[in-house]
């Protein structure tokens, strides 16, 4: 079997709060092998986010080993981080996060800029995803002109500009109306099918039924973890 | 990397023109400062220095003082208590190389139907040596027309252009106080001496004949002014002592006596004066840096409520990739490129400023490269210096902490 691209290990992580720490998140252990589509559920709160935010190395574990790519990330500095997010992963958030004051073509290209790719070749990777999106004619338009849909296709390109192997999304489809959504889910079975990993949160069963493979959150614990009828 | 990364930052900088463009303003108002400044203060020393140069070194003047004759004291406009005699005796002692009686006043010229008020100097050869005043056209009078009071006349610059227009003086006669001058050089230019009179609005006659034809004095023989040059500006404390002593001597004055002469040492007044204009020009040039301070201040609040407004772009950035020391440069650069577009409006109105002073009051302005370069690497240090605190506050944001900042 294929080397897990994600191992986490008695995962835990507690806020600071007025109350004293709080757990958000207690203990957890997963696995994702290449090429898995795993949609993460559970009820507001349960540490969906928490979780999601400590693999996209956004954040550090209180406590637990995050492997990602087989490397140990749990207590990595900033910078490396940094060049995780950067390479490794892909983040689609839920309210697409693109930079207001850049073209379509601009912000798909910025993770380039700082991997030091030069102008030419981070103009044509923005182009290919773009149209691979489906937006190459608004490449020079500002995020403003188009529509929520749009938008996060723009954030999927961006987030795959680097050509990572993985691709994380916290709950893509919560800004955007079902038939939008629709689109946006059969974006990412495509790009599951050309082989890249997707974990994705969501709250709604229909989404979910997209994905391979199910794991349900409760309390900061995974309750449940088992593969859909998507499965073959 | 930094061509992206500079395209982005002028975006930025575009991105709220009125904000940069009155933050940018503090900057041009402070290099502008600094750069008049510097070149008004840098013109104050250059005229000094200049007319110091065309004044001759190492000089002093006896001038003739107050006597006392049986209890009435007569002030320097009684009859003069030096003479020729005493210049000669000067003359021998040890470290002085120069020494020139002179009488002086101011008389009308007239030179066919023009006519011009000038200062006469009636002096000996010397005066020219310790002035180190050159002749550009003809040439100078010897001991020999001291001696026998014969009436020619070097005559300055404004004086030639004023009396002889285009015509060639030399050669030519002019009249003082109704005595015909013959006219046998035209002394080099000096500009204005440090009280800012025209030195080349000046005649130089022998001094024998200015006393008896032009001012008349009663008392042959006597002067109002030894002009002095010791050999050496070192020599200047002792060949002045030497001189009050010789003096002293040959007046008869006993023990307890005042002086009836007084001594006024030139070079140590335009010393002094260069002096003060030296302190006047880093003064300025202070008042003017404080401005600069200003305008760097305003660089750095702008560039940190640009951070705080911006927090949710560094979220993004920094979740896409972007490491600390890239979210540093771009804040930096930001913070560089208003102080070095500042700088460079300001340099440019401070040159117009100063270019616009010297042709309305025509005082001296001096506009060095250095000037310049010190303004140009100011305004980088200021950049740098005040844009790094924001740049750094920006740069150790917490990804999550930036992302969920509404
Ligand atoms: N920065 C924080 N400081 C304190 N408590 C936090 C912080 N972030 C999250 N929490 C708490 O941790 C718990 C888990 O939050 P999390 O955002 O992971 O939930 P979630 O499963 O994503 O919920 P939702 O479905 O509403 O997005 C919640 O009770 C939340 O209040
Ligand atoms: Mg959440």
């Amino acid at each position: 079997m294929a080397e897990p691209v994600i191992r986490v290990v008695g995962l835990g992580k507690s806020y600071a709060t007025a109350a004293g720490l709080f757990p958000a998140l207690k203990g957890v252990d997963l696995e994702v092998r290449p090429g898995e589509y795993i949609a993460i559920m559970g009820p507001s709160g349960s540490g969906k986010s928490t979780f999601m935010n400590l693999l996209g190395c956004l954040d550090t574990p209180s406590i637990g080993d995050y492997y990602l790519a087989g490397e140990n990330v749990a207590h990595m500095a900033k910078d490396a981080l940094a060049i995780l997010r950067n390479r490794t992963l892909g983040f689609v958030f839920q309210g697409f996060n693109l930079l207001p004051r850049m073209s379509l073509q601009d912000n798909v290209a910025l993770p380039l800029v700082y991997a030091g790719a030069d102008k030419e070749s981070r103009r044509a990777a923005a182009r290919e995803l773009l149209d691979k999106v489906g937006l190459g004619k608004y490449a020079e338009s500002l995020p403003n002109r188009i529509s929520g849909g749009q938008q996060q296709r723009v954030a999927i390109a961006r987030a795959l500009v680097n050509k990572p192997r993985l691709i994380l999304a916290d709950e893509p489809t919560g800004n955007l109306d079902s038939h939008t959504s629709e689109e946006i889910m059969r974006l990412f079975g495509e790009l599951n099918a050309e082989g890249i990993t997707i974990v994705l949160v969501t709250h709604e069963p229909d989404i979910a039924a997209h994905a391979k493979r199910q794991v349900k959150f409760l309390d900061g614990q995974i309750v449940s973890d088992h593969l859909t009828g998507q499965a073959a | 990397m930094l061509k992206a990364m500079l395209s982005e930052a002028w975006l930025a900088m575009g991105a709220n023109r009125l904000r940069t463009a009155l933050t940018m303003l503090g900057m041009v108002i402070g290099v502008g400062a600094v750069v008049i400044m510097m070149a008004i203060g840098q013109g104050a020393q250059y005229a000094v220095q200049q007319t110091i140069s065309t004044m001759g070194s190492n000089l002093f003047i006896v001038l003739s003082g107050s006597f006392t004759t049986a209890g009435v004291r007569s002030g320097s406009a009684g009859a003069p208590t030096l003479n020729v005699a005493d210049g000669a005796a000067i003359a021998e002692l040890d470290g002085v190389s120069n020494v020139a009686p002179t009488h002086q006043g101011t008389r009308q010229l007239v030179y066919g139907s023009q006519n011009w008020s000038s200062q006469v100097i009636g002096t000996t050869p010397e005066y020219l040596d310790a002035r180190a005043w050159n002749i550009v056209n003809g040439a100078g009078f010897g001991d020999s027309d001291v001696r026998s009071a014969t009436r020619v006349a070097l005559i300055g610059k404004t004086v030639a252009q004023n009396l002889f227009g285009d015509d060639d003086p030399v050669g030519k006669t002019m009249r003082i106080q109704q005595n015909p001058f013959m006219v046998i050089g035209v002394l080099g230019s000096k500009g204005q001496n440090l009280d800012g009179r025209d030195q080349d609005d000046t005649v130089i006659i022998p001094l024998s004949t200015a006393q008896r034809k032009v001012f008349g004095t009663p008392f042959l023989g006597s002067v109002r002014m030894i002009m002095v040059q010791a050999d050496s500006a070192e020599n200047m404390p002792r060949v002045m002592e030497s001189v009050t002593s010789l003096l002293r001597q040959r007046h008869r004055l006993r023990e307890g006596m005042p002086d009836d002469f007084f001594m006024r040492n030139l070079s140590a007044a335009a010393e002094s004066e260069a002096e003060t204009t030296r302190t006047m020009s880093i003064l300025l040039g202070a008042i003017a840096s404080i401005s600069l301070l200003v305008g760097g201040i305003g660089i750095m609040n702008i560039m940190l409520v640009s951070v705080t407004e911006r927090t949710r772009e560094i979220g993004i950035r920094m979740a896409i990739g972007a490491r600390q020391k890239d979210i540093l440069t771009q804040f930096l650069l930001e913070a560089v490129m208003i102080s070095f577009a500042g700088c460079l409006l300001g340099l440019l109105l401070g040159l117009a400023i100063a270019l616009g002073i010297n042709a309305f009051t025509g005082m001296v302005v001096v506009i060095s490269g250095s000037a310049a370069l010190v303004a140009f690497a100011v305004a980088a240090t200021v950049g740098i210096f005040f844009g790094w605190y924001p740049a750094r506050k920006a740069a150790q944001l917490d990804p999550i902490e930036a992302l969920r900042y509404q």
